[in-house]
């Protein structure tokens, strides 16, 4: 498996996207944003599309727009934790605009077919098709995501659980929600050319929740959601090169939803365990 | 500008009675028209209530479900409507079991987004083991208004009339449910099972929705009128109705900018929505 170049890069590049969707997407579920994150994605594929139309860099266009629309959305919420009728109201219009972008590139590129399919690449990913550079480019993103992240951790952890004695304390609660946000846009871009706009939501959802559940201890659960995420890639795209009809994407996803029922059902357990005797109460 | 005016909107004569004659001579833009009446007020009532529960992201989850029920559906070889209804169905009763009541909102949200991932990994799953729709891939998730037939139409009009009707009866509990459960609980209300029948009939709703305008865009139709007319007021009849005529006006618009353009009808009812809603946050900001 490791003999092709395109599956090495495939490991690397999901390995790394990994790590950062299972790092941001915990504070993302601590801070239930996760509709933000799921916002965030749509944005990606309406900026990948709208530089697709206009000619530019794809990259470009991903990035602009999920760090533009991670400001946006913190700009419009109250202490940059928006409210979910706004972000609901702003994406409708951003899918919309989406389409038109895409019905723009599909119907005046001359291989309408092949721009066709650029629109379902660009909605669940090519991660088998990644070149090394891509490669490296996601990396030093995800370094970049994960040192911001790191350096803010600490006042941020403070900031999520109790914003309004963290705002008391002098905690910049306002600019930390404004660089989360952005920071999320950075994994939310970087994550839709591996696993595509519409699935990273598993990848930065379910980890994290299945950590959430299993411990409460924030440093521990930082880890454990990494490690979660990273353990998904590996074994989605190991199915996904054993049975070749299987997307990647969706084997990546699936394992990782796989992973938070199996800790949904551990934790319900545990909990029986611990009161038996309010349950049979009950 | 005026050329570029006259190379997007073709066929327009700026003349408002012969556009809408000419609007109006083709079956197919009628049985669009009739069809998009019956989703905007079934929306624009569902949606207030969704807007008013805070329930937005699960509106959003069940209507990417849709997309994963269309998809099962072609690859088993049964009816699109068994497809949507059936998954729709399953993913309302999901949330509402990942949702339970001493769930925290963090977990809540977490449950929810991991139903919506699933949902759409396996509708892609089943689109690319079902080759042959690859290229409907789009119109799946982004809606084909103007292909409904007759008797598509009258299913729309039955199944909205339906979910009016089920809303309305509960619609005195719900509301009592929806702004404050725990005192509904107190005096007796059935807070959970309305909180499940009401996801389910979100479900149902937006099932019917997405065969028209796909499943991404489901959204635009049922939360933002609602969220305007919440915006508007706070009182609840008067809502409900703003936000079904927010809808139909919003509907009616789309559509006939389609009918003369070259883009889709997506972009069009989701720009004119978003435009209304910006405008009264704006007004409300300046007043």
């Amino acid at each position: 498996m490791l003999a092709h170049e395109f599956m090495r890069n495939a490991l690397v590049a999901g390995s790394v996207v990994g790590i950062a969707c299972g790092l941001v997407g915990y504070f993302v579920v601590l801070r239930a944003q996760v509709f933000a994150g799921d916002a965030l994605s749509h944005v990606a594929f309406t900026g990948a599309l709208a530089a697709a139309a206009l000619g530019v860099d794809l990259r470009f266009g991903l990035f602009a727009a999920t760090i533009l629309g991670g400001l946006v959305m913190g700009a419009l919420g109250d202490r940059a934790r928006p409210d979910d009728v706004v972000i609901g109201t702003l994406f409708a219009w951003v899918l919309g605009l989406g389409v038109l972008f895409l019905s723009i590139f599909t119907t005046s590129g001359s291989g309408s077919r092949d721009n066709g399919a650029a629109g379902v690449r660009v909605l669940f990913g090519s991660i088998f098709g990644l070149s090394s550079q891509d490669v490296w480019t996601s990396v030093a993103l995800a370094a970049i995501a994960v040192a911001v992240l790191a350096a803010v951790a600490r006042p941020l952890l403070y900031a999520s659980i109790d914003a309004a004695v963290a705002a008391a304390q002098g905690v910049p609660v306002r600019a930390l929600g404004l660089a989360f946000l952005c920071v999320v846009g950075i994994v939310a871009g970087e994550a839709t050319q591996a696993i595509g706009a519409l699935l990273l939501l598993g990848l930065l959802a379910a980890p994290a929740g299945a950590a959430q559940l299993l411990t409460v201890r924030p440093y521990a659960g930082l880890a454990l959601s990494a490690a979660l995420a990273l353990a998904s890639v590996w074994i989605g795209l190991t199915l996904s090169y054993v049975f070749p009809t299987l997307p990647p994407s969706t084997m990546v996803v699936s394992t990782a939803v796989a992973i938070y029922a199996c800790a949904l059902v551990c934790a319900s357990r545990s909990r029986m365990r611990f009161w038996p005797r309010r349950m049979v109460h009950a | 500008m005026g050329t570029f005016t006259c190379s997007v909107f073709t066929g327009l004569s700026w003349n408002p009675v012969d556009d809408v004659r000419a609007l109006l001579s083709y079956p197919f833009m009628v049985h669009a028209l009739e069809a998009g009446t019956a989703v905007a007020v079934m929306a624009g009532v569902i949606g207030w209530f969704m807007v008013l529960r805070r329930q937005t992201f699960a509106g959003h989850t069940l209507s990417v479900t849709a997309f994963t029920g269309a998809s099962a559906a072609g690859l088993a070889g049964v009816p699109v409507t068994v497809g949507y209804f059936g998954v729709c169905g399953l993913g309302a009763l999901a949330l509402a079991a990942a949702s339970g009541p001493r769930r925290s909102l963090s977990s809540e949200s977490a449950a929810t987004g991991s139903v919506g991932a699933l949902a759409l990994a396996l509708g892609f799953l089943f689109v690319s083991l079902y080759h042959g729709i690859l290229n409907g891939l789009d119109s799946l998730l982004f809606g084909t208004f103007l292909g409904i037939t007759s008797g598509q139409a009258a299913t729309l009009v039955a199944v909205a009339v339906a979910s009016v009707v089920v809303v309305g009866a509960a619609s005195r509990p719900l509301f009592f449910a929806s702004v404050d459960p725990d005192v509904a609980e107190a005096r007796g209300v059935p807070v959970r099972l309305l909180g499940l029948s009401f996801l389910l009939v979100l479900g149902l709703s937006v099932a019917e929705t997405s065969q028209i305008t796909g499943a991404l865009l489901v959204f635009a139709l049922l939360v933002t009128p609602a969220a305007t007319a919440q915006q508007i007021t706070a009182r609840p009849l008067a809502g409900v109705a703003l936000s079904v005529a927010i809808a139909l006006v919003v509907t009616w618009v789309g559509l006939a900018l389609a009918y003369f353009s070259i883009y889709p009808v997506g972009f069009y009812v989701t720009t004119v929505s978003f435009a209304l809603y910006a405008l009264t946050r704006l007004l409300r900001a300046l007043t």
